[in-house]
């Protein structure tokens, strides 16, 4: 189950560690870094502390604090965070996806044609987090004094609703939307995909939806349709719940 | 430095589901024949097994099988004055790579064409008169009947053990079968699979408007089934994971569950994988070609000779090749003329999304890719009068889930937030009481929608990519509305809490970020004239007689159906045609 006090407790100490450090701009992210690469954090039930290899100590904030509100953990079920997402997009990249290997990345990059003619930046994913994070980040402390992780839950909220509308300038990003795409859809592919890729900790998303996961044999069901499936989910490396 | 090899009696480029057709029929009249397919080789066993099979974020999303768009993919524009540029994302269509091709990862949704898509112009003329069809429409008959070709489409429903019912015999109209479809020699291979819960609330509501629901036809056996090359496929359990996905139970018709098996055991067949064909290559006159100049694995340059050339990439791949080989008029759409690249076309998809009270359990995930889901076939092809309507062609509406895989077929009722906890809620208390209605709809050829070589972008080859000018017409969004209005009133009679409606209104563009078919049709067409078709009656070009060119590209325009029954048919008839006429004296098949 979710443990909300250690949500809680993590979100304060992440605004407690913002505010300690005054004047926060883009410089004074560097203090951050070394004010956080030595704090890894444990989702609850972990033993070991996940610790990112891409992202950087600021940007793992980022990437907490938006999978949080992206899918927030609440009495429905788990959030994003207690499932291992962060780990889970962490973890991406550093695979071939992060690199940018199942995209055409050859320019010229022509940005300004119509949005259904498709993605036309020139970041794999693993630069559009960085560039991405650090944009958003300063228009965060240029519009509420904080980056995003040191904003209350609502302020996030309309930050996110402002990237997701296009409606949030980003120094660097010509289309800013198109980061939200890529955040969202890794965060629900860490939400729902299986286990063994960092995110969705012992199938937690698949239990709360009633998805039965990688049992994928329905010989002795599909004879009796309408009727309740009794089975929970089992994972590709044989986890059963 | 270019290596020349020995010459081979013919030469394959491609080793999806028509380059193992012709690879076998050609090896089997003792042809020497070596297929070149520039992906790796793969098979049931060890590339998708259980339960690495089931792993929706790498095949699903990542897109595992799949052509890998850092080496290769198209650049697309909405207009001929437009600016092209490059698909860098797989989403509207998927391209397919590596042996078995598309033909892995389809979902098994297999049918055959109604008797008149394949005179669709003379038809529609006869019906209701030339000036029905817009002034830019481009369509054209095949030169083949139903008739003629329906020993070919049973031949590989045979190959494939594809479970249906049937709905005409020899003329007889067969209750529970497709009452529209044209006469069939016999019925299907293997029974229809079990309905999903989905597929019985749609038949059921169906019944009720008067409608004529039956099961959709499946390359997904429903019984073991051991195929004319003998090589055996079981019955499938409705796992969830097929289109995408490579099948682990020996249950969905591909190349490696029909043909390679019986293929690879012949000694005068040689499969070269990781071998790109660059270009096919001419005679000094320009009449025949002498072979294929190939990238192998090790980057080394090498020409393969051949005495016949069979072309049976995927549909994008085979006109791009003709256009770098310089075989054929390319296509001008200024003035219309010339063939290579004509008439290009896609499909057009709606989709309904039906939310039921949580005493519903609909079980979404129980699904195969095209068994256990049910059809109507009133509202496509000619089905109906279209005389009132003001378009042609148009759909099959299809009611079922072929899974509920959470990332791409979870669905939430509309006004639900895309994130967030009321997203989150949404997701858990209609994930299982949820199914959908789709319709499955043609798309006609037009004067501006073709294929050329892009003039910029280029893929790891350092060759042009092939440039897609498409977008939507006045037809087919008269005709989308009209389908899925009926589709609607289905929805509407299944009687679900709530519905989303996905569909394209009149002004939208083509989105090239929303998956609706693989379906890309057209560019190097088949029909009775060399000055308006690219290949003939068997799919021979007409300018290059030992070239034949097989797949999606031979379509004058595109159906309501899913594409690759007519494939299967088209090339054992063009197989047949090599074999029993060709190979006895080369030459053209039909005289121009």
């Amino acid at each position: 189950m979710p443990d909300k006090k250690i949500l809680k407790n993590r979100r304060l100490f992440l605004q407690q560690a913002l505010a300690a450090v005054p004047g926060i701009t883009l410089l004074g992210m560097t203090g951050h870094q070394s004010l956080f690469a030595s704090t890894a954090w444990a989702a609850p039930g972990q033993q070991t502390p996940y610790r990112p290899t891409f992202f950087t100590a600021t940007e793992w904030m980022f990437i907490n604090a938006a999978a949080d509100r992206l899918i927030p953990s609440n009495e429905d079920g788990p959030g994003a965070v207690e499932l291992g997402v962060p780990e889970f997009i962490d973890r991406q990249m550093e695979s071939g996806y992060g690199h940018g290997e199942f995209w055409y990345m050859s320019g010229p990059f022509v940005t300004d044609v119509d949005f259904t003619l498709g993605y036309q930046l020139q970041f794999t994913p693993r630069e559009f987090y960085r560039a991405a994070i650090a944009d958003i980040d300063q228009a965060c402390v240029n519009m509420h004094g904080h980056v995003f992780a040191g904003l209350d839950a609502a302020t996030q909220d309309s930050v996110l609703e402002k990237l997701q509308a296009g409606a949030l300038t980003l120094a660097h990003i010509a289309k800013p939307a198109e980061f939200f795409i890529q955040l969202l859809a890794n965060t629900k592919e860490g939400y729902f995909s299986d286990p063994m890729y960092g995110g969705n900790r012992h199938m937690g998303s698949w239990k709360m939806i009633g998805f039965p996961g990688a049992r994928a044999d329905f010989a002795d069901w599909m004879l009796q349709p309408g009727r309740v499936y009794p089975l929970g989910p089992v994972s590709i490396q044989g986890e059963k719940a | 430095m270019t290596t020349t090899l020995k010459s081979v009696d013919a030469v394959v480029i491609g080793l999806g589901w028509t380059g193992s057709i012709l690879s076998m029929e050609l090896a089997s009249s003792g042809l020497s024949v070596v297929a070149l397919e520039r992906g790796a080789y793969r098979d049931t066993s060890p590339d998708w097994t259980y339960p690495r099979a089931a792993d929706e974020l790498k095949y699903g999303i990542r897109g595992e099988l799949f052509q890998r768009l850092s080496k290769d993919t198209v650049t697309i524009r909405h207009a001929i004055d437009g600016t092209a540029v490059p698909y860098r994302q797989l989403n509207a269509f998927l391209l397919p790579n590596n042996v078995g091709g598309a033909g892995v990862h389809w979902n098994g949704q297999h049918y055959r064409p109604s008797p008149e898509d394949l005179k669709f112009y003379s038809h529609n003329v006869e019906r209701y008169g030339a000036k029905f069809l817009p002034e830019d429409m481009t369509i054209q008959d095949y030169d083949v009947t139903y008739d003629e070709l329906e020993p070919y489409l049973d031949q590989f429903e045979r190959l494939c053990g594809t479970s249906g019912q049937a709905g005409n015999i020899g003329g007889k109209i067969i209750a529970g079968g497709n009452p529209f479809e044209g006469p069939r020699s016999r019925g299907y291979p293997t029974p229809p699979l079990p309905d999903t819960e989905g597929a019985l609330r749609f038949a059921a509501a169906a019944k009720q408007l008067g409608y004529s629901p039956f099961p959709q036809p499946a390359a997904n056996c429903s019984q073991p089934w051991t195929n004319p090359y003998g090589v055996r496929l079981g019955p499938c359990n409705l796992c969830g994971y097929c289109e995408r996905y490579g099948c682990y139970l020996y249950s969905k018709a591909s190349p490696q569950t029909t043909i390679l098996p019986a293929l690879l055991q012949k000694s005068n067949f040689e499969m070269r994988t990781h071998s790109t064909v660059t270009k096919i290559n001419m005679s000094a006159d320009g009449k025949r070609a002498t072979g294929v100049t190939y990238v192998d694995a090790a980057g080394r340059e090498v020409i393969q000779p051949a005495d016949l050339v069979i072309l049976s990439s995927f549909q994008i791949n085979n006109v791009r090749l003709l256009l770098l080989s310089g075989i054929g008029k390319p296509y001008d759409p200024r003035t219309g003329t010339g063939v290579i690249g004509k008439n290009f076309a896609y499909q057009m998809m709606s989709e309904s999304a039906l939310f039921f009270d949580k005493d519903a359990a609909i079980n979404p995930f129980i699904g195969a890719g095209a068994g256990g889901q049910q059809i109507i076939d009133e509202f496509n092809a000619d089905h109906f009068d279209h005389a009132p309507h003001g378009f042609v062609g148009g759909g099959y509406i299809l009611g079922g889930t072929t899974g509920g895989r959470p990332l791409q077929q979870l669905n939430v009722p509309p006004g639900t937030p895309a994130w967030g906890a009321k997203w989150k809620k949404a997701a858990k208390e209609t994930y299982l009481h949820s199914t959908r209605v789709q319709t499955h709809a043609s798309v006609m050829s037009y004067r501006d929608a073709y294929v050329d070589l892009d003039p910029t972008y280029r893929n790891a080859l350092g060759q042009p990519l092939a440039r897609i000018t498409f977008d939507w017409h006045e037809n087919e969004y008269r005709m989308t509305r009209f389908v899925t209005d009926r589709a609607l009133e289905i929805v509407a009679k299944m009687n679900p809490k709530s519905h989303t409606v996905t569909m394209r209104r009149p002004g939208d563009r083509f989105n090239t970020r929303q998956y609706q078919t693989t379906h890309i049709t057209g560019g190097a067409i088949t029909g009775a004239n060399p000055q308006t078709s690219a290949v003939n009656r068997y799919c021979q070009s007409w300018d290059v007689s030992n070239l034949f060119v097989f797949g999606a590209s031979a379509f004058p325009q595109n159906l309501g159906y899913n594409p690759t029954g007519l494939i299967g048919g088209l090339t054992y008839m063009g197989a047949h045609a090599i074999r029993e006429q060709y190979l006895k004296s080369p030459g053209p098949l039909v005289s121009a």
